[in-house]
């Protein structure tokens, strides 16, 4: 087959680079060649970007088959472009749910993986690689192998939030939950500020298999971290419609915002109308799953909302040994930003990811977009600086920006991961546009 | 209904599967490789209720053509549809520059396709009828310069296809020609998608829905029926400057 042609390609904040993408239903035959596969690109930044413009990369999305589902154990066998509403198209009206999910069903599995994804229920379910019981892979060697938690652990980990560079994901096993009803039990209610809010959430955590919060990240002062605190469970189906719950309609962002139309008085508006919109001070009630989980889904290509220059996010998570005034102070820092985000969420995580880069640890997850501007770099080194000093770490999947000797500062375990890489891809045949910006900016700069 | 479909496991075969296997359809897969249709059914076991068969079959090699009507049809078997997706593909270039692949591309689209067509009209009439359901392509519709020789094999394909409709429909077969346009599947994966580009999911309810009504003829997506209809009345003078 002839090598694709050259375009341009990107991930979900827009930032794009040139590469050469190829699209093949047969993952094992066309990963032979592949510097790195991507999914349905939903990673914000560089993730699944080629590294250089003659990089080429494989596109999983054709490789949809599942290849087994037992309702007995709820173990589910499917190739690496499978994607999470698909699943849950099929398996939600039988009763089967993801065991975690990110804020978008439109990853796939193989996606999922490598970013070793987590969800509202992390306190409690950790991440989506803590239900993988195998992978089947094509490592850079060439070789074809399987792995799991008991067989090659060490790659196995190594590939859990590995970001694709341990090898090319070809078929995931993974183990779906039975939901009594396909409904979310939802309560939530307005919070004050910050410190309320991380204590409504740690309170929450052992009665409530899921929860989070959205900060409005424009008001300071008293007002600070102020927001919407939401906990959810699956409905009983003595208290759920009996109705499946229908899909919104996807409507499509048109086109691209203008870039002026994201100003501070916009986005100040958005926070406090958010706020605001929860005219209750609690709520409580039967909701979708698909608003519940989610929210942006409903709006097709809302990335265009930040304009053609495209946005990053920001995810970082402040470890409990910060202490309680972290967030404040990384609130605080995010206003004298001057705070361009529509909204952000918070999220209390739970216990460290297996994987040797999973992004999460004990404590409080904080994520908000940030348009790509002239001030954006600035932006991230300063909150950068202060993730570095309080012990936390940022969020591969969703960066663009960071600087290498950051990354190096945040991530003790980060010799561990090139030990994996040097013996699963001892000529570096895999990489990204990330890896070469953050994990080998020597090679990069000799290249 | 029972739905067998050759080209099964890839590309707009394998999206007509799931949506006839999500209405509850017994499906029987025929295809080259039988490790891949045995994924597919595993698929397809997961999306439907129905049962889900393999049977292999080569279009290249037609000496298997007998075996393949006879376990399709065993022991008195009906089958209520026969669909055939599969079909060699290569681009212009490609095909200039290798004449044996031209040559067996020509083979199998035309010749081979024709045969298992003639052999399931046979089943088909003796059972009492049937639907069978064949995908040509828009390409057959006028020559064009990207692809003179693929299109050739669709151009006679149609014209079989059309002929097989009028002669044998009062006798219960329903023949479909299915003309897609630019669909986005594995076929033209690394093909610059022209305006219009179709989904397979989109394609495969089309020709689903023109199955249950005996629509002769479908293009898919829709708006290329008007397409079609500028280009085959084109001057040849301008046909031969432009490159589409």
């Amino acid at each position: 087959m002839s090598l694709p042609a050259s375009r341009s390609i990107s991930g979900w904040g827009l930032f794009a680079l040139p590469g050469r993408e190829r699209q093949s239903e047969e993952l094992e035959a066309a990963s032979e060649t592949a510097e790195l596969s991507r999914g349905l690109g939903r990673s914000y930044g560089d993730s699944s970007l080629p590294a250089t413009p003659e990089s080429e990369l494989l596109c999983t999305t054709l490789a949809d088959r599942i290849l087994g589902f037992d309702e007995a154990s709820g173990l589910l066998t499917g190739e690496a472009g499978l994607a999470l509403h698909e699943i849950h198209r099929l398996l939600m009206p039988r009763g089967w749910f993801a065991p975690v999910t990110p804020g978008t069903q439109f990853v796939t599995l193989g996606g999922m993986v490598a970013s070793d994804i987590h969800g509202k229920n992390h306190h409690k379910e950790g991440c989506f690689g803590d239900h993988v019981t195998r992978l089947r892979m094509r490592l850079a060697t060439g070789e074809v192998v399987t792995c799991g938690p008991d067989e090659r652990a060490d790659l196995f980990w190594a590939t859990v939030g590995g970001m694709g560079l341990t090898g090319h994901i070809l078929e995931v096993t993974f183990r779906m939950v039975r939901i009594p009803s396909p409904w979310i039990y939802q309560e939530s209610r307005r919070v004050p500020d910050i410190e309320s809010f991380i204590a409504g959430l740690k309170e929450s955590g052992p009665d409530w298999p899921m929860t989070m919060g959205w900060i409005d990240c424009v008001s300071g002062g008293s007002a600070l971290g102020r927001g919407i605190l939401m906990r959810g469970r699956w409905a009983e189906p003595s208290e759920a419609p009996a109705r499946f719950p229908a899909m919104p309609p996807r409507v499509t962002m048109p086109f691209f915002f203008p870039s002026w139309a994201l100003n501070p008085l916009s986005v100040r508006a958005f926070n406090i109308l958010f706020y605001w919109k929860h005219l209750a001070r609690e709520k409580r009630g039967i909701v979708s799953p698909w608003g519940f989980f989610y929210p942006l889904d409903a709006i097709h290509l809302w990335n265009r909302m930040y304009g053609r220059r495209g946005f990053t996010q920001y995810q970082c998570v402040l470890p409990e040994s910060a202490g309680q005034g972290a967030a404040r102070r990384f609130l605080e820092l995010l206003v004298k930003l001057g705070g361009a985000s529509f909204l952000c969420v918070i999220k209390d995580c739970g216990a460290e990811g297996r994987g040797l880069l999973s992004f999460p640890k004990p404590g409080i997850s904080i994520a908000l977009d940030l348009p790509l501007r002239d001030w954006t770099q600035r932006a991230v080194n300063e909150l950068n600086a202060f993730v570095i000093e309080e012990g936390g770490r940022i969020y591969l999947t969703k960066d663009t920006l960071t600087l290498p000797e950051d990354f190096a500062k945040m991530e003790p375990r980060l010799a561990a991961f090139d030990e994996a890489r040097r013996r699963f891809d001892p000529e570096r045949r895999l990489r990204s546009h990330q890896s070469e910006r953050l994990l080998d900016p020597a090679t990069k700069e000799e290249a | 209904m029972k739905t067998a479909i050759l080209g099964a496991s890839k590309g707009m075969g394998r999206a007509l599967a799931r949506v006839r296997a999500e209405r509850g359809d017994d499906l029987i897969l025929l295809g080259r490789d039988v490790d891949d249709l045995e994924r597919s059914a595993a698929d397809l076991r997961v999306r439907g209720r129905g049962t889900v068969t393999v049977i292999a079959c080569d279009l290249d090699t037609p000496d298997g053509f007998p075996a393949v009507t006879e376990a399709l049809f065993a022991g008195g078997a009906r089958v209520d549809n026969l669909v055939i997706t599969a079909a060699h593909f290569g681009t212009q270039d490609e095909l200039e520059a290798d004449p044996v692949r031209a040559r067996r591309l020509l083979t199998a689209n035309l010749a081979n396709t024709i045969e298992i067509c003639e052999r399931a009209r046979v089943a088909l009439l003796a059972q009492g009828g049937g639907t069978l359901c064949v995908f040509s392509s828009v390409a057959g519709d006028r020559g064009r310069k990207p692809v003179g020789i693929y299109g050739a094999s669709k151009a006679g394909l149609s014209h079989y296809l059309e002929a097989l409709d009028h002669k044998w429909r009062a006798a219960g077969l329903i023949t479909i020609c299915v003309k897609p346009g630019f669909v986005k599947t594995g076929m033209t994966a690394g093909l610059k998608p022209p305006p219009f580009a179709g989904e397979p999911d989109a394609v495969a309810r089309q020709v689903s829905r023109a199955i249950d009504r005996g629509t002769p003829l479908l293009y898919t997506p829709p708006i290329w029926q008007l397409v079609m209809l500028v280009i085959q009345h084109l001057p040849r003078f301008v046909m031969r400057r432009i490159s589409f």
